[in-house]
């Protein structure tokens, strides 16, 4: 009997969907091999399709998407019942991914920000998980305080992470996973992106920090000319394809596996990387300057990873000391 | 009841360590509030360490190094400071205050600072509160 699969998305951009339709030609092979048996994005299935299966009636469910509202939470569940194997697909799915960035803000003042400014027509009218109209009621799902990589709600077997996984990446993964050859749980190197970037490597100390315009690209390492590239905290196995395009890596792969955390892990290589000429006079005003040309540390080394990180979210340790005392 | 304040202190173990074993042996009073662990260099403080610190129940993270220039591994000193004051940064973009972490050069004579340092510390640190988790 062939395999079946199910793909749901979350909270998600739909680029993971495309990266499915992605596999081109590779994918006619797939359903030559597999049934699939739940896409709501691509093909015609509804919740109540899903609903009738019997427990473990999927074999593989691919969900995507960072956990947001309460029906990502009802949806993972639903699909963790029915399915044997759950996999993780996407950067959001496994790491919280971009969505993940909102968690430094809280709920309330997301919704403030969308529903109550100038920029608002009919202002303070916040949507509402149940209404009455006409007799009818109208629900809406509840939108969560926080987001959520998908391992936090339900238990996840496999983890395919990238934004969006590369097709390669997805290939092999596919391949392992359907033929009963899976070893591995994550589908990413166990190396950082680093060990598969071509570009030359000469041991400076970057005194400056960039943007990308700023550079000619030479074919030096993108770290050591000044842009903050997350190479050496990022897990390979996507080829370092937006190196090979001059483009920085900005951790879609998450940490790598000896990193607890990514974005730490990222302030340790830059700290060790940056320096200053005459560094042994230690002018305290210069290290300042030069760390202070790092605009969004957070924004930049936890662009794909922060709900997975060790502080997750935003503490409430500084709104405190605002109000209180004015210590900040 | 007054709020003691938990502090994780990273000591080098060529000079701050030293430093804090004079304070000891001098006799010198300082706060029961901090916690110190040995490390080789202050450099092998890790932000992934400060993060975890503060995650399981640390009000505050004290690092100490030596003096710049008195490295035993030459240049470690040198990228603690970077890596405390990005790491400072960050803290304050995700709302937990600065001043919660402190770097201090401690050298193996400094008892006297390292009393001083771990007072002022925990003074601070008391007028601050617990971190709203």
């Amino acid at each position: 009997m062939k395999p079946k699969l199910a793909f749901y998305w979350c909270a998600s951009c739909g680029g993971c969907e495309v990266a499915i339709l992605d596999l081109n030609e590779a994918l006619l092979d797939l359903v030559e091999k597999a049934d699939i048996v739940f896409w709501p994005c691509a093909m015609d299935f509804k919740r109540s399709d899903v609903e009738k299966m019997g427990d473990n009636h999927i074999d593989f469910s691919f969900i995507n998407g960072a956990i947001r509202t309460s029906e990502d939470v009802e949806m993972a569940d639903l699909l963790r019942k029915k399915s044997k194997h759950v996999v993780a697909f996407g950067s959001c799915s496994c790491f919280g991914g971009i969505p993940g960035l909102a968690n430094l803000s809280s709920k309330k003042e997301m919704l403030e920000r969308i529903y109550d400014t100038e920029s608002t027509e009919e202002r303070a009218v916040f949507p509402s998980v149940k209404f009455e109209f006409d007799g009818e009621i109208l629900t809406l799902p509840e939108f969560l305080d926080e987001a959520k990589p998908l391992e936090e709600v339900i238990k996840v077997d496999y983890f395919i992470p990238g934004c969006p996984p590369q097709t390669e990446q997805t290939l092999e993964a596919l391949d392992s996973l359907l033929n009963g050859r899976s070893d591995k749980k994550v589908f990413a190197s166990a190396k950082s992106v680093c060990e598969e970037c071509p570009r030359q490597k000469e041991d400076k100390k970057l005194s400056t920090i960039k943007r990308i315009y700023e550079i000619q690209d030479d074919g030096r390492c993108l770290l050591e000319q000044g842009i903050p590239c997350l190479g050496p905290a990022t897990a390979g196995g996507c080829g370092a394809r937006c190196v090979k395009a001059n483009y920085p890596c900005t951790g879609c792969n998450g940490p790598t596996q000896e990193a607890i955390d990514q974005g730490a892990r990222m302030i340790a290589s830059l700290a060790s990387a940056l320096g200053i000429e005459d560094e042994e006079k230690m002018e305290e005003k210069k290290v300042d300057e030069l760390i202070d040309e790092i605009i969004d540390p957070v924004g930049t080394f936890y662009k794909f990873s922060l709900p997975k990180s060790i502080l997750k979210k935003r503490w409430r340790d500084l709104d405190k000391s605002k109000t209180i005392g004015g210590r900040s | 009841m007054v709020f003691e304040p938990k502090i994780l202190a990273f000591l080098c173990n060529w000079c701050s360590y030293a430093g804090a074993d004079l304070a000891g042996v001098s006799r010198f009073q300082y706060p029961p509030n901090v916690l110190p662990i040995r490390v080789m260099c202050s450099s092998r403080v890790s932000p992934e360490h400060i993060f975890q610190a503060f995650d399981q129940g640390a009000d505050g993270v004290f690092v100490a190094g030596c003096h710049p220039g008195d490295c035993h591994y030459i240049n470690g000193n040198y990228k603690t400071l970077r890596k405390v004051k990005l790491t400072k940064k960050m803290l304050e973009q995700i709302g937990i205050n600065p001043k919660r972490l402190r770097l201090e050069w401690i050298s193996s004579v400094e008892g006297v600072k390292f009393a001083e340092v771990v007072r002022e510390m925990t003074e601070e640190l008391k007028e601050l509160g617990p971190i709203e988790r």
